[in-house]
């Protein structure tokens, strides 16, 4: 099932059911759902980590990459190409000439160098800081001990050369929501919080706090003939059940679905033909803290790998929305192995496994747990039965999202069930299993091993793709063998669409968020789109 | 009448001030912080360089006496804070709100009112009659069904169904958008008003005053207009008043599910990720806005039966 899921497949699949169309129609409206809450943080949104403002980025601003779907991975953006060094450090990047904000700026190498400032600047305490600080000289800029940030070098207004820490691809950093380029001409930086500026295909129109956010065609975007749109009311849609009865209704073009609607609608007529499907870059699992002493043992958690019947509770609980892990790097990963299988399901071997690990009479332990329900507490619910069968008695902590992540980060915890990203940059995914990686940053198991740190760094010095992914394949399958997590799935996202809407594309990094310049609305929307 | 109202509004202050308190209280106690909830989605990986320079910022390693200190000494100057997540004014954030909490108050409480202290007083003048066990029925169930589930049976039947009128959102303010969220936050006040209104009547009616009244030939359309209305009053007034208090804090849920842009939903999205400042002013303001309603039923009280401004 795994291996014939891969993620070229699924691809192939969501583009076939309405992605790339042709004929494509100029004109109307689109009401698209930012579904991550009842609000917008800001509309700054170099200084938003937050998915919600993400709905933002992609309608008024560019970043020097973008994320490409269709090839499932980032390409340049504000740049008609790039010259690399031979050391792999300096990128050369020839910007576009036409790209203009909507303030009426042309795009220069200064604006690239202002924004980034901006976003380093240690008296902001943006998030995308870590993002800048890829860059040569950029950490010392983030610690107030430069002016400057020197690998930033302006060769001309067309042109920019950067200079990063090693041989990276830039584009996973670079092609932030918190990376984006802001015009350098506006005097007061706190209007970027209420009229923001950006090169995107979409102009700002309006903010309703709590409501909706506006946006209209921008005449002068670089990309011929685009947008179609002629204008985007994002609103703000945190209940499913309200925007399931809003979908239905035809008042939204598009709805993020749940576990419970993903199954109604795949059995209604009219509904089922208009899911767009992908394999997330989340891999779903329960971490182990090796500071508990049966966790030290990589038996014990092989164990509980092979105790736990993760296919059943995906087909009960998450009702299919998700596929079985096979180890950490997702499907969707340019890394993932298809060919390692998951642990299987095989209580007896659990047993031999604990026995071995002098655990025959099991043990007990508390697995702190938010209630999300497709990574929470109704998932620690399941396994309690499965893990009672080996002899482990598990005892869920319910706490809520934010005291997750802060017992997590100061390893306050037995072991934890969570959601944590696994791509689409496979190097950072399998940076949280170096055990250079600070437990507070994402190596939240404590992991530590030296065969998996030689493949890491040999793949950071890597250059050629192919052989790095190589590499990270073999470390992450080194991951799966020491088992400092249970592998419970990777998130299957989906979106249903009304039949009227073209262009959507199966974005592995985050589905809910769309290029809205390349969508467009046929003659079958009701009147009020179009 | 004037010694009274201001004593009346002095007795808030202490209340405020003891509110405030637990709410800083409460909110310093409870696990989690806002950087963390900035990956409690698990959509990127925990930064600790960013956690530290964000409870730098926002003076969360101080320690909390000090951060006491300067919570009260700004909630006295009214100052309530910057907002962590968007970096405002916590007030400019809440007067972004209110007209929108406040039009779906108003409209529920005016829903409520219209509708529950007619139906309440027309059973009570006819008890036991069918309008009497319809409207004792419809109250019962209006205050047995949660309002999440009956604004979604509205949806379903209003907009989905008829198509009469839009399922969510604030749209430009429209009338049409504000009926399906005040009609369900309404239906509580509506079935509380019915009932304290039959049994206010009720109980008027049966007193002595009413008797002589009509033993002394008065009609039954004056002796309801001139004594049973003016008396069954006061608990009506109460109900309202403590009704329409409660309002804001009750729309929480409503406005979550209406996409209405209230201050419920601002603080339901700040408790999650742990945003304190607008958590202590939303609730400051809904306690407030709560004791002033309270404060205003008392002095109308005291105009309707001069006995209370006595007391």
């Amino acid at each position: 099932m795994l291996k014939r899921l891969t993620f070229a497949a699924l691809l192939s699949l969501s583009v076939a059911t309405g992605a790339l169309a042709a004929g494509e129609r100029s004109g109307g409206t689109l009401v698209f759902t930012a579904p991550y809450g009842s609000s917008f943080a800001t509309l700054d949104v170099q200084a938003s980590p937050n998915t919600q403002e993400e709905f933002i980025t992609q309608a008024i601003h560019r970043g020097l990459y973008s994320w490409n779907s269709i090839e499932n991975k980032p390409v340049l953006e504000l740049a008609d190409s790039e010259e690399v060094s031979e050391d792999g450090l300096t990128h050369t990047y020839h910007l576009r000439k036409n790209a203009v904000f909507h303030n009426g700026k042309a795009l220069t190498a200064d604006d690239i160098i202002y924004s980034y400032k901006r976003i380093a600047n240690p008296k902001n305490a943006f998030p995308g800081a870590s993002f800048i600080a890829v860059i040569k000289g950029a950490e010392e800029f983030i610690a107030g001990k430069s002016e400057e940030i020197s690998g930033l070098k302006k060769v001309d207004d067309n042109t920019l050369a950067i200079t990063y820490t090693g041989p990276i691809n830039p584009g996973f950093p670079l092609m932030q929501n918190t990376t984006v380029i802001y015009p350098s001409n506006v005097e007061d930086e706190s209007t970027f919080a209420k009229n923001p500026v950006g090169l995107g295909a979409f102009v700002f129109k309006e903010h309703v706090p709590g409501s909706q956010v506006v946006v209209e065609k921008f005449d002068k975007y670089y990309e011929e003939g685009k947008p179609y749109l002629d204008r985007i009311n994002i609103v703000l849609m945190a209940e499913d059940a309200a925007r399931d009865v809003a979908f239905r209704n035809k008042e939204i073009d598009v709805s993020i679905l749940g576990p419970t609607q993903y199954q109604a609608y795949q059995g209604e007529e009219g509904l089922k033909d208009h899911l767009l499907e992908v394999a997330e870059v989340y891999t779903r699992n329960i971490g182990f803290n090796p500071a508990f002493e049966p966790f030290k043992d990589k038996r014990v958690r092989q164990a509980i790998n092979h105790a736990i019947n993760a296919p059943l509770i995906i087909e009960r609980l998450v009702k299919n929305k998700a596929y079985p892990a096979s180890g950490w790097l997702p499907l969707s990963s340019p890394a993932f192995d298809k060919d390692k299988a998951p642990y299987a399901y095989d209580p007896e071997k659990a047993k031999a496994l604990l026995a071995e690990a002098g655990y025959a009479d099991g043990f007990e332990f508390e697995v702190t747990a938010s209630p999300n329900e497709s990574w929470g507490v109704p998932i620690v619910e399941a396994i309690l039965p499965m893990l009672k069968k080996v002899g482990i008695t598990v005892k869920p902590k319910p706490v809520e999202s934010s005291a997750l992540g802060d017992a997590v980060t100061t390893n306050n915890f037995q072991a934890f069930i969570w959601s944590n990203l696994s791509g689409p940059d496979p190097l950072n995914a399998m940076r949280c299993y170096y055990s250079k990686t600070a437990q507070s940053a994402c190596n939240y198991t404590s992991y530590a091993s030296a065969d998996f740190d030689k493949l890491y760094e040999a793949a950071q010095q890597e250059r050629d793709p192919a052989k790095q992914n190589d590499l990270l394949r073999q470390a992450n399958n080194i991951v799966q063998d020491d088992a400092p997590v249970w592998f419970f799935n990777y998130n299957k996202a989906v979106m249903a669409y009304q039949p009227w809407v073209h262009g959507l594309v199966p974005n592995a990094t985050e589905l809910a968020v769309q290029p809205y310049d390349e969508i467009w609305i046929d003659e079958t929307a009701p009147g009020s789109r179009k | 009448m004037l010694r009274f109202t201001l004593r009346r509004i002095l007795q808030v202050i202490p209340t405020v001030v003891v509110v405030a308190l637990l709410i800083f209280v409460i909110f310093s106690v409870v696990p989690g912080t806002f950087a963390a909830s900035l990956f409690a989605d698990g959509k990127r990986a925990a930064d600790p360089q960013m956690i530290a320079r964000l409870n730098e910022e926002f003076g969360l390693n101080k320690p909390l006496m000090e951060r006491f200190v300067t919570y009260v000494t700004d909630l006295a100057q009214f100052d309530l804070g910057t907002s962590f997540r968007t970096r405002q004014p916590v007030i400019d954030l809440i007067n972004d709100r209110m007209g929108a909490s406040l039009q779906l108050a108003v409209a529920a409480m005016v829903f409520a009112l219209v509708v529950g202290v007619p139906l309440g007083f027309l059973a009570a003048l006819r008890p036991g009659s069918i309008l009497d066990t319809v409207t004792m029925i419809g109250a019962v169930s209006g205050l047995s069904m949660p309002q999440f589930w009956l604004g979604l049976l509205m949806m379903y039947l209003f907009a989905l169904q008829l198509n009469w009128l839009p399922s969510f959102g604030y749209g430009d303010g429209s009338f049409q958008n504000l009926i399906l969220p005040a009609v369900t936050l309404g239906v509580t006040p509506l079935a509380l008003l019915a009932r304290t209104t039959r049994a206010g009547v009720l109980d008027v009616l049966n007193a002595d005053f009413i008797r002589t009244a009509h033993s002394k030939g008065m009609s039954e359309m004056k002796v309801v207009r001139w004594h049973v209305s003016r008396n069954a009053l006061v608990l009506i007034v109460t109900t309202v008043g403590l009704q329409f208090g409660s309002l804001i804090g009750q729309a929480v849920v409503i406005e979550k599910l209406f996409a209405w842009p209230g201050i419920g939903s601002l603080l339901v999205d700040s408790v999650a990720i742990r945003d304190i400042p607008v958590v202590q002013g939303t609730i400051l303001v809904i306690v407030l806005w709560f004791l002033l309603i309270n404060t205003a039923v008392d002095l109308i009280y005291a105009a309707i039966d001069p006995r209370i401004k006595q007391e």
